[in-house]
């Protein structure tokens, strides 16, 4: 540029300038706007791979939010533990103090704070779920909570009564409300109205708001706490739940049982002497009533034993934590002594039964799969081209038909009165009354998954062997080798990745079988996911079902991880 | 088959006869087993087929064509006598095979196509090699064989009646294919799968065909892990993926929804067409993407008008596998679905497992028909495919 500009100039100067101007670009080089070539090449590279983000992302958004979540949501299953927590939250505190191995049982106050919490509970309809959660650790306890929740009215009645029996205006709704309102320029106790709305959101697995036409007085909740607790839950729920306005509703006996608790201390009895609010003269005359006596631990144990059962307080202690390692336990036949995790009883073990007999079945169709898909893949890797087509159509069709074809067509070949069966009889080589058992059992859920997962094995292993040439064969048996050291040394070892592929594909699959084995499997072909199955939709012990999913989904992940080392997850073929 | 590799010549009678009347013999144990004599059955069988070959390979050899159809006519003849129209047919069959192999044995045709440095013991092993392998293909494709004919059962039974077997028209019916368009139950079932499969099948093909051609771009950062978290719905049993997806949709008021099963048919649906489009991807020509825009199309011209046509079939069997994923599946359909979501898998699944009806036969044959056509379009795609990208033809 410069040169033509410059047309006077010598031969050397302008190669003098050629070399000054070389010097002066020694600086990074630059791409045609100006901009540095690094630079201009990062960005050209930061937006190519933007743009394979961009549309990558969609997707990707979809599988977290329909896949991935749902799968964290089940790990998460598998260790939480809010129910105790969420239905005895008060109790939980309580019995925090209490120590298991002093023989003793739990003091008064548990025993109160129970009586508060259940009530509570068998309002919602709650303690019967957690006595179900707390039954898979120890047998009995559903019983125990279904039987005492029912009975938490009775154990009020008596306090009722008496306050009843004295003023009939404690029966009334509009008392109560008015009492525990206070008067209306009394500041209020947002913070006790706040504690019990959460808990109540803990318990029903709901949000609410703050708006349940009562909040309690300050002066009043401080005068008597127990009873403004009690009120307040009462009110919350009211609201809340039935949908019901807390000023029409006469108070649970809860509420009464709570005033008595506070009646019994000799300085709330002398401060409701100088108490001016609303219901005062009312409350200044049950102030010196005689309550029957405040043993909520006999009432309580009065109406199921097995409160007064250490161990049962003990399970409680155990699982009161927001997290557990309870489910896993369980999933591996363990359970959580005072002495830390040990296993169950010789008889109790079933899941690490299910878990070796999962395992052995697989490795058995696995076996059965390469045993039998090995000479097919080899038929079709050294036929001509035509004739290899033709037979993969008979690998490929079973691969395509339906999964449940397949294995109704194996009910119908394996049953008693099946085709087989009736081939065998008609051959005369089992007699009528003698037909064999094939399904229903172990052999029946092995022969229909290795038909069923046969295909799998084969197309790896045929992909793999088309690579192979055959004449290395040829060259081996030239040199002087046999056709078994030939097959043996030469052609078995290049075939291995085929087997390696397809054993672990096969085997993946195997392991999370559910509708094969729950059909021909009857009772001692099962598998485990039939387990976590039975678990999710008849005993509804979701935590279970969601911690042997782990546990399974973590043995495949880590075959995946094998697999993905082994073959490459890009690698993966479908049809041949 | 190949050329003929070794020149042959007839077998003396001292190989011939043993040889056949060695396969007669074991024709016969069945014959004479079922016909209530198992000593009988080897001896006449191994007699008979001694006989015949004689005849045939020594005296008939130049006449083969005429002595093969006697021999078919004689076995069907005599198996006519034995047990009516089932034993004609059994009979003619044996009579087939025999006949054939007759001449194969005696001419020494078996040895043709094999190298001819091999060794008798070689030889009997490769043949053997061929019957095991015959076996396993028989063991592959007759379960689902079985079910077509059974499918046409007269009777409420799931085995072949002596009626079938006679051949009887009465044997036959079209019942439960009449029990299949007349239930409302099972037509519910087939909309309930026609309705969520298709919409399934669209939203993995639409996210999974753009996933895939990032996929494909030369610079993806994490490109493995993407890889892994997309392939994953494919390798989770699907029982964890059932279990997960009913806590999960449960949660969010998904759970018994239209909406929940086709979210999650789809989600089970996408590792398909990502590995079918990237597999399709991977022959392709970048430079064609760079011409187009070179001369003026912006990208979404060049994607539909030149990307597009070129990885169609890719995508089209992508999502046919997607299809048959959504429409066979029933582990996940059975926990994220409600009575209103059942489909034609759940419906069979309650029919194998509770009141067991002969219906599931006739439904079974239709899907298998539907599987025929799949696994052909799929075929006939991937050959296309290929040839396009110039690679060799499948």
């Amino acid at each position: 540029m410069t040169d033509a500009a410059q047309p006077g100039m010598t031969e050397g100067a302008r190669a003098s300038e050629a070399r000054a101007q070389d010097a002066a670009q020694t600086g990074p080089m630059l791409a045609a706007d100006g901009t540095p070539l690094k630079k201009s090449l990062g960005r050209a590279l930061r937006r190519q791979k933007l743009r394979a983000l961009a549309l990558i992302a969609p997707l990707l958004l979809f599988v977290l939010v329909t896949f991935i979540a749902p799968i964290a949501d089940m790990l998460f299953r598998s260790v939480e533990n809010e129910i105790v927590r969420n239905t005895l939250p008060a109790t939980v505190e309580v019995l925090a103090d209490w120590d298991a191995e002093a023989g003793d049982l739990p003091n008064e106050a548990v025993y109160r704070a129970l009586f508060f919490d259940l009530f509570l509970a068998s309002e919602a309809k709650e303690h019967t779920k957690l006595g179900s959660r707390l039954n898979y650790e120890n047998a009995g306890m559903s019983s125990m909570f279904r039987t005492s929740g029912r009975r938490m009215d009775d154990i009020g009645e008596p306090f009722k009564n008496v306050l009843e029996d004295i003023d009939p205006v404690w029966d009334d709704a509009a008392h109560w409300h008015a009492l525990m309102s206070g008067a209306a320029g009394d500041t209020r106790d947002t913070r006790l109205l706040r504690t019990t709305v959460v808990g109540l959101e803990a318990l029903e697995s709901q949000s609410y708001t703050l708006d349940i036409g009562f909040s309690p007085s300050a002066r009043v909740s401080a005068l008597l706490p127990q009873t403004a607790a009690a009120y307040t839950t009462f009110a919350a729920f009211t609201a809340l739940v039935d949908e019901d306005d807390p000023a029409e509703e006469e108070p649970w006996e809860a509420v009464h049982a709570a005033l008595a608790i506070d009646l019994a201390d000799a300085d709330v009895r002398s401060a409701i002497e100088s108490y001016t609010g609303p219901g005062a003269d009312a409350l200044k005359a049950v102030a010196q009533a005689a309550f029957p006596p405040l043993d909520f631990k006999a009432a309580i144990i009065d109406t199921n034993e097995d409160w007064g059962d250490q161990e049962n307080w003990r399970v409680i202690q155990t699982y009161a934590p927001p997290y557990t390692s309870g489910y896993f336990l369980n999933a591996v036949d363990s359970q959580k002594t005072p002495d830390g995790p040990a296993l169950r009883d010789e008889d109790e073990r079933i899941y690490g039964l299910l878990f070796k007999r999962t395992m052995f079945m697989s490795l058995t169709i696995m076996v059965s799969c390469i045993l039998l898909g090995y000479p097919i893949a080899w038929l079709l890797a050294n036929l001509p081209m035509r004739s290899a087509n033709l037979l993969l159509i008979l690998v490929l069709l079973p691969f395509w038909t339906s999964l449940l074809v397949r294995t109704s067509a194996w009910k119908i070949m394996l049953q008693q009165q099946g085709v087989i069966n009736d081939t065998l009889v008609w051959l005369g080589l089992v007699g009528d009354g003698s037909r064999l058992v094939m399904i229903n059992n172990q052999f029946g859920t092995i022969v229909a998954m290795t038909h069923i997962l046969l295909p799998f094995m084969i197309l790896p292993l045929y992909s793999v062997m088309k690579t192979i040439p055959p004449t290395y064969l040829r060259a081996a048996k030239s040199l002087g080798a046999t056709n078994w050291t030939a097959f043996w040394r030469v052609y078995f070892p290049q075939s291995v990745p085929g087997i390696g592929a397809g054993s672990i594909l096969v085997f993946i699959l195997s392991i999370g079988y559910y509708i094969t084995p729950e059909i021909v499997g009857g009772t001692t072909g099962t598998f485990i996911s039939n387990r976590i199955a039975y678990h999710i939709s008849s005993s509804l012990n979701w935590g279970l079902a969601a911690a042997l999913g782990t546990i399974l989904l973590v043995v495949v992940l880590l075959l995946y991880w094998a697999y993905d080392k082994i073959v490459g997850i890009d690698n993966v073929k479908l049809g041949g | 088959m190949s050329a003929v590799l070794t020149p042959i010549e007839r077998k003396p009678m001292s190989f011939t006869l043993p040889v056949v009347a060695a396969a007669g013999a074991f024709a016969g144990l069945f014959v004479g087993t079922a016909q209530g004599s198992t000593l009988l059955g080897i001896i006449v069988g191994g007699a008979l087929l001694a006989g015949l070959a004689y005849v045939a390979v020594n005296m008939l050899s130049a006449q083969e064509r005429m002595a093969r159809w006697g021999i078919v006519a004689l076995m069907a003849l005599a198996g006519f006598a034995f047990a009516g129209l089932p034993g004609l047919v059994v009979g003619g069959l044996f009579g087939w095979f025999f006949s054939w192999f007759i001449y194969w044995v005696g001419e020494g045709r078996y040895r043709a196509h094999l190298a001819p440095y091999l060794t008798p013991g070689q030889v009997l092993w490769h043949y053997t090699f061929r019957v095991i392998c015959g076996a396993i293909l028989v063991f592959l494709i007759t379960p689902i064989l079985v079910v077509i004919p059974l499918s046409f059962n007269a009777e409420n039974f799931f085995t072949f009646t002596p009626e079938m077997l006679r051949f009887d028209p009465a044997g036959y019916s079209l019942k439960h294919y009449r029990d299949f368009f007349g239930s409302s139950d099972w037509q519910q079932a087939m909309r309930n799968s026609l309705s969520i499969a298709p919409v399934a099948t669209l939203l993995s093909v639409g996210f999974g065909t753009l996933a895939a051609i990032g996929l494909s771009q030369p610079h993806v950062p994490f490109r493995r892990a993407i890889m892994a978290i997309l392939i994953s719905p494919m390798i989770v049993p699907l029982i964890i993926s059932a279990a997960g997806m009913y806590f999960f949709y449960s949660r969010i008021g998904l759970q018994g929804t239209y909406l929940g099963v086709v979210l999650a048919h789809a989600a089970l649906g996408i590792p398909f067409v990502i590995i079918t489009v990237t597999a399709t991807l991977v022959g392709f020509d970048n430079s064609l993407t760079r011409a187009a825009a070179n001369m003026g199309a912006n990208p979404v011209t060049t994607f539909f008008r030149v990307q597009m046509p070129l990885i169609l079939p890719g995508v089209i069997s992508g999502g046919l596998f997607a299809f048959i994923t959504s429409f066979d599946e029933v582990v996940v359909v059975l926990f994220v679905g409600s009575a209103g979501q059942k489909t034609l898998p759940w419906q069979m699944f309650i029919g194998l497992r509770e009141q067991i009806s002969p219906t599931i036969l006739a439904v079974a044959t239709i899907l298998v028909a539907i599987s025929i056509t799949l696994l052909t379009v799929v075929e006939i795609l991937r050959r296309r495919s290929e040839r396009m990208r110039g690679m060799s033809p499948g």
